[in-house]
């Protein structure tokens, strides 16, 4: 157990746990919400996210950009990531609204048991990710460098970069609009409403197929930023970059309660940093292992996750 | 009515099953050729899919020029190739080696590429007779298992390892140095001899996840850069390092990465960005592709439109010990097993000669460095004393 390693290193590990996180937390909010709605965990929302890494890179290939290209003026660059969170939203929703569609709705309407629902969505999760797979032959494919990372402070031996930066007020951005949207629109208060008991929201006029193709739509949404943000950050991506980053996504939503918008910003951002204290004190091996640990051990404490409450029960 | 249907399906059934058990039975019995040593095939066992698939393909396309050569020599399809593909994966590889080892005909594998797959799939090798070539799997305990099949065209991380250790300490001038690995049996074990070699000048060690599974490395290079180490060595495949490479140099790290022959790859630069990966060092139990004899090289570009890859030569090298292995008589395994024990080739990279163990003979052994330049390709370093 390396303490010294660790209490040397707490400056620079919490900031990139703290970006790690972020990039977790948006990707968590598309479990969170599907199941918060309808209890159904959504394993396709891996390849919801993968979808809008490879859709920003070809966008960015229309324009030349390949992992050895110089980095744009900033004009340029503001355009491009802004397009590119454009193309990934529209990617990742289309993705989403597809899996529903495709493989949800018919279930849903023949009442089949939650069993087919899972089965379903884990068949949805490879099926995609193989296929990306086999078009890609496996391999990476290189990210531009849009943003060089610059030290923007220093703390001691931290360095706090730009790119670190915007990951991290995006996302909590993107947590307070949707947390604004949910709780205040009428779109929102029908989702809730689906969540608390979609029969009765179907009787109080409630378009029940409209709200489950948005809270799709809206997890999509959130991916996508969580995807053009990976894809600046780390500089790759792969057909199993969703399936790595969404067991790290659902877990981090469990941890934070499932169902619940908040707990999945403070699960993503827990276990983000938590992750990378324990590769510290224990070495880089034990990082997955050492979630699991804390997810199991917090459980034990609160099963309902860190923040308990789920979408359908509002704040009084 | 559905009684009848039933029954009638079911003894069509049964009599196709018998009938293609037949079949298959007098397939297999009049393959016996009259003295003209065709209709055999060699087979390419290895990744041709995955994270670490460049190395594999290197080897199967210098494998396949080998036997085409030969083939338009004899003037006729004699040897047929056969590819299966581990994905590199040591879960894979047990499945389709099994897989393998049921064609009858196949007289000799060249492969495993990689040190975790040859530990899952040379028993299945094994325990069949069907002899291997690996022309790069480095992993010193492979030969200690005490396999008849195994037979390395290389050195082992014997000679690779303090071949790197020496050029860190001694070219590089390194006293800080942090080794890392992928807990693979290749990337392990090499890290394990270059940090026995470097001694006290490990300033500190981590292990990350296996290629492929990982993509944020964080937490490994703020512990390489709070170690003040000046160069890192990383026990792992060209992805991985690649990545690494990536966020040391965001992390504003100015040292040198050093690694090994699963490192040897375009890929490396293709993960790193070019202007990153420039200045890397990797080392290889194989001399430059480009110094390889005859008319390899551009045999090579010709057939594959790309330059020779990394072991493409050793490759070609090894398909060709079982082709003269064949002109000599040996069509069956066992005969091609026995001749590989006293075989003395004169190749295209190296000369071969196996001890009983089925290592490369020790005067034989070679091993470079190479230095990744700015156009992301591995360039011959220099030679390197292997101890």
């Amino acid at each position: 157990m390396n303490f010294s390693g660790l209490i040397q290193d707490f400056g620079p590990l919490t900031i990139t746990g703290l970006a790690q996180g972020a990039i977790i937390a948006l990707f968590a909010l598309g479990y969170t919400l599907v199941y918060g709605v309808l209890r159904l965990i959504n394993f396709a929302h891996s390849e919801v996210f993968l979808m809008g890494t490879y859709f920003c890179l070809l966008v960015w290939g229309l324009f030349g950009l390949d992992q050895n290209s110089a980095t744009p003026s900033t004009i340029a660059v503001i355009g491009l990531v802004l397009l590119g969170m454009v193309v990934a939203i529209v990617a990742s929703g289309a993705t989403a609204l597809a899996v529903e569609l495709v493989a949800y709705r018919p279930l849903r309407k023949r009442n089949a048991p939650p069993l087919a629902f899972l089965i379903t969505a884990i068949g949805a999760s490879l099926f995609l990710s193989e296929t990306v797979g086999v078009i890609t032959k496996r391999n990476i494919t290189g990210v531009p460098p849009l943003i060089r990372p610059r030290d923007v402070f220093v703390i001691g031996n931290t360095h706090v970069t730009n790119l670190q930066i915007l990951i991290i007020v995006l996302a909590l951005v993107m947590m307070y609009v949707l947390d604004r949207f949910i709780n205040r629109s009428r779109l929102g208060r029908g989702i809730r409403a689906v969540a608390q008991n979609p029969d009765s929201a179907a009787l109080m006029g409630v378009n029940k197929s409209r709200v489950i193709s948005l809270v799709f739509l809206l997890g999509g949404l959130m991916a996508g930023i969580a995807a053009v943000m990976y894809d600046l950050k780390i500089g790759v991506t792969r057909f199993d970059a969703g399936f790595l980053l969404g067991i790290e996504a659902f877990t981090a939503a469990v941890l934070g309660g499932i169902g619940n918008l908040r707990g999945a910003l403070l699960g993503g951002l827990l276990l983000g940093v938590l992750q990378n204290y324990a590769a510290g004190l224990f070495g880089t091996q034990w990082l997955h292992a050492a979630s699991f640990v804390l997810l199991v051990l917090i459980l034990l404490v609160r099963p309902t996750g860190l923040l308990g409450e789920s979408l359908g029960r509002a704040r009084a | 009515m559905r009684q009848v249907l039933a029954r009638a399906i079911g003894g069509v059934a049964v009599i196709g099953l018998i009938a293609g058990a037949a079949a298959c039975n007098s397939d297999s019995s009049s393959d016996t050729t009259s003295g003209s040593n065709c209709g055999y095939k060699l087979a390419f066992f290895g990744a041709l899919t995955g994270s670490a698939a460049n190395l594999g393909v290197n080897i199967e396309q210098g494998f396949e020029l080998a036997v085409q050569q030969y083939n338009t020599k004899k003037g006729s399809d004699c040897i047929t190739v056969q590819k299966f593909d581990s994905q590199g994966d040591p879960a894979v590889a047990p499945g389709v080696a099994r897989q393998l080892v049921t064609d009858k005909k196949i007289l000799g594998v060249v492969g495993p590429p990689f040190s975790g797959e040859s530990e899952a799939a040379d028993p299945i090798f094994e325990a069949a007779g069907i002899p291997t070539i690996t022309p790069s799997a480095t992993r010193v305990s492979l030969a200690a298992n005490g396999w008849k099949v195994f037979h390395r065209a290389v050195a082992n991380d014997d000679a690779q390892g303090p071949a790197a250790a020496n050029y860190i300490k001694d070219t590089l001038k390194a006293t800080k140095v942090f080794v890392a690995d992928d807990q693979s049996a290749y990337g392990a074990g090499l890290a394990d001899v270059v940090k026995k070699t470097l001694g006290s000048a490990v300033v500190g060690t981590d292990k990350t996840e296996a290629d492929g599974k990982q993509t944020d490395f964080s937490a490994t290079v703020q512990k390489v850069v709070s170690s003040g180490a000046t160069v890192m060595f990383y026990g792992g495949y060209y992805q991985n390092g690649g990545l690494i490479r990536k966020q040391l140099t965001a992390a504003n790290w100015k040292g040198t990465l050093v690694g090994g022959d699963g490192m040897k790859d375009p890929g490396l630069a293709k993960a790193a960005g070019n202007a990153a990966a420039e200045g890397t060092i990797v080392t290889c139990p194989c001399s430059p592709p480009e110094k390889a004899g005859g008319t390899f090289v551009t045999d090579y570009k010709a057939k594959w439109n790309v330059d020779a890859g990394t072991y493409s030569d050793v490759a070609f090298d090894a398909a060709n010990i079982y082709l003269a292995g064949l002109d000599a008589g040996n069509n069956t395994p066992e005969k091609m097993n026995t001749y590989l024990t006293t075989v003395d080739y004169k190749g295209i990279a190296n000369e071969y000669k196996f001890t009983s163990t089925g290592e490369l003979d020790p005067s034989l052994i070679k091993v470079w460095t190479f230095k990744f330049d700015a156009s992301g390709v591995e360039i011959a370093d220099q030679e390197v004393k292997t101890s």
